[in-house]
């Protein structure tokens, strides 16, 4: 590795292109593959295009396109600009879309020919388009540029200037006041878990990494960058893959896949579902897991079939990416029930545990987990008030709140415990059930809603309970929809009842415990 | 199992499964699933699976998508397509 000091993510790309240009950095769904260089000098005339189109250091550029060689390359160029990109799932709701762009107010947009009437349609619409896939002779818009002619563009020795502390990347995430918010994250922040994985996980230039994720989830950062400093080589799956378990476990098999890293619900869709037992998967050297709760009972499952892998479950809001970790172990036993802990945080991270008081508390008592540390995020884009209630500030220090209940094991490390708001986890995707409350009441018959979630064998579901203004009351089919348009999909609640009113407490409140109990003895009923 | 019978089983495996408390005449065999998000990734998955069990054929990765099974009756031409194969 370069004795040179890093200070960005592009460092890394521009080192293993020069130490290793021939070897493959990133091979598509479809097999298409680019090499370091490739990919570094793809890059390299995508940012010099961008730079000739007003992007400059600082700026935001959004990106909506399916996973392909093609994205990797645009998330390079963006950071080679000095730009933070932008990413966002591409089949999500085109309103949903939009207000990010416009709340990060973006300079650029890297979109799929499919859904380019989603970026065109933002007011104002002042962003440079670069199109993938569009079709010959296709019009299209004023501001629009064909990716072939982005691509072609002569590249120009690369800026000057990169620096630590400069924005990578913003994630949205669900947000409590209805809106999506941005989670501001920096070079320095991605690099400090970039190194602190290989430290942990001794990565080598013959790894093949999966890329299950999506780029707008964070687990994709590990995928997209560690790899990179080692010179070893991505593996992208698209969405229809990546929901298929047999196609899946045909995909490890065949790119003999050595670093696996997504969400329990996907290693437990394809224990159950994948035909694991047919293959050949020996490649497999680590599986990693992380977004949510791994049920022990799947995790066993899946270990005894893929017996020789290190499994590590993996912790942390997208506010800090991973922070904490721990280590199965190989043999889980029979009579084992509760899931695995969070463990011990990572060497770039500081954990207190506070009660309600912000005090410290003891070891086996419960407590509010709270991270410092260089991978601690820098505050979310346009919200300072939501910012502000994020930190803690002990001593001078930025300590962010995890929002997440956890008691200290001497033994292990941190348990979870749970969450004091109303957030879920769904697949790894957070939920503010704010959010979609926010959503249902935009509709013009809703008169109150109220939405909860519950988990039955580790699938979490989520009802919303509503009343209309007139009878008869919307139908399901209708609802569903109506937040089909209004939501991503993993939003969705999985049950619509409609009641005469809500059931209120003694206070006149909203009774979210009744209706959980509800939910419960409903789930129960029907298992 | 003629067409119409096909339909129908795939449209009440949908209503249970996914719309629970919706009537079968409102699912009509022209209502988007995928693209108005109906039905998300991993409930598409569950649907693939059925229909594989159900009526006895192998779906791909590539014919999971929206061009197959967004509709009852798209679900219903690639089952008869299969089957005929």
């Amino acid at each position: 590795m370069s004795q040179q000091p890093v200070n960005s993510l592009v460092d890394y790309l521009e080192a293993s292109a020069a130490r290793f240009p021939g070897r493959p950095a990133v091979v598509g769904p479809d097999e298409r593959t680019l090499s370091y260089s490739e990919l570094n000098v793809g890059a390299d005339r995508l940012a010099a295009f961008l730079a000739r189109r007003g992007v400059k250091p600082g700026d935001r550029v959004g990106l909506l396109l399916p996973k392909s060689i093609e994205a990797v390359a645009a998330v390079w160029s963006i950071m080679k600009a000095r730009a933070a990109y932008v990413p966002i799932d591409w089949k999500s709701p085109a309103a949903r879309a939009r207000s990010i762009l416009t709340d990060c107010d973006t300079r650029a947009v890297f979109v799929d020919f499919s859904v380019l009437e989603t970026a065109a349609g933002c007011e104002p619409a002042r962003d440079t388009l670069i199109v993938l896939n569009a079709p010959d002779g296709a019009e299209l818009p004023a501001n629009t540029v064909r990716w072939e002619e982005a691509a072609a563009a002569p590249a120009t020795a690369p800026l000057a200037g990169r620096d630590r502390g400069e924005l990578a990347y913003i994630l949205y995430t669900s947000g409590s006041t209805g809106v999506p918010k941005g989670v501001m994250l920096s070079h320095a922040n991605a690099l400090s878990f970039v190194d602190w994985c290989s430290d942990e996980f001794h990565p080598h230039e013959d790894d093949r990494f999966s890329n299950h994720a999506p780029f707008h989830f964070d687990l994709s950062v590990l995928d997209l960058y560690v790899p990179v400093k080692h010179g070893a080589s991505v593996h992208l799956i698209d969405d229809e893959t990546g929901k298929s378990p047999k196609h899946l476990a045909a995909f490890i098999e065949r790119r003999k896949i050595t670093i696996w890293y997504s969400t329990p619900s996907i290693l437990h869709l394809l224990a159950s579902l994948g035909n694991l037992r047919q293959g050949d998967f020996s490649s497999l050297r680590i599986v990693l897991f992380a977004g949510e709760v791994f049920p022990v009972k799947h995790l066993r499952e899946l270990k005894s079939i893929w017996s020789w892998p290190v499994y590590y479950n993996l912790y942390g809001p997208t506010e800090t990416n991973v922070c904490s970790f721990a280590r199965i172990p190989d043999g889980i036993p029979e009579d084992r029930t509760e899931p695995y802990p969070i463990g011990w945080t990572c060497s770039h991270c500081r954990p207190i545990v506070l009660d309600a008081g912000q005090k410290p508390v003891a070891a086996g008592e419960e407590g509010m987990l709270y991270i410092a540390g260089e991978s601690v995020f820098q505050g979310y884009w346009n919200r300072p008030e939501q910012q502000a209630a994020a930190f803690l500030t002990i001593e001078g220090e930025r300590w962010y709140c995890t929002g997440d209940v956890v008691v200290e094991d001497p033994e292990c490390g941190y348990i979870y415990v749970g969450r004091r708001d109303r957030m879920v986890k769904r697949r790894g995707f957070r939920i503010e059930l704010d959010e979609i409350e926010c959503a249902l009441y935009r509709h013009p018959r809703v008169r109150e809603a109220a939405v909860v979630a519950s988990t039955t064998g580790g699938e979490v579901r989520i009802a919303a309970y509503l009343s209309a203004d007139a009878e008869p009351p919307p139908g399901v089919l209708e609802m569903k929809m109506f937040c089909g348009k209004n939501l991503p999909s993993y939003m969705n609640p999985d049950v619509f009842t409609f009641l005469d009113a809500l059931p209120r407490t003694s206070t006149n409140k909203v009774d979210y415990r009744g209706l959980a109990q509800r939910l419960q003895s409903a789930a129960a009923r029907t298992a | 199992m003629d067409v119409t019978e096909m339909k129908n089983t795939v449209r009440e495996f949908i209503l249970a499964e996914f719309l629970p408390g919706e009537s079968s005449a409102n699912l009509k065999d022209d209502t988007p699933l995928r693209t108005s998000g109906v039905l998300d990734s991993m409930a598409t998955l569950k649907l693939v699976s059925f229909v594989e069990d159900k009526f006895g054929i192998e779906v791909e990765a590539h014919e999971a998508g929206v061009e197959n099974f967004d509709r009852i009756s798209d679900i219903a031409a690639l089952i008869e397509r299969k089957k005929g194969a």
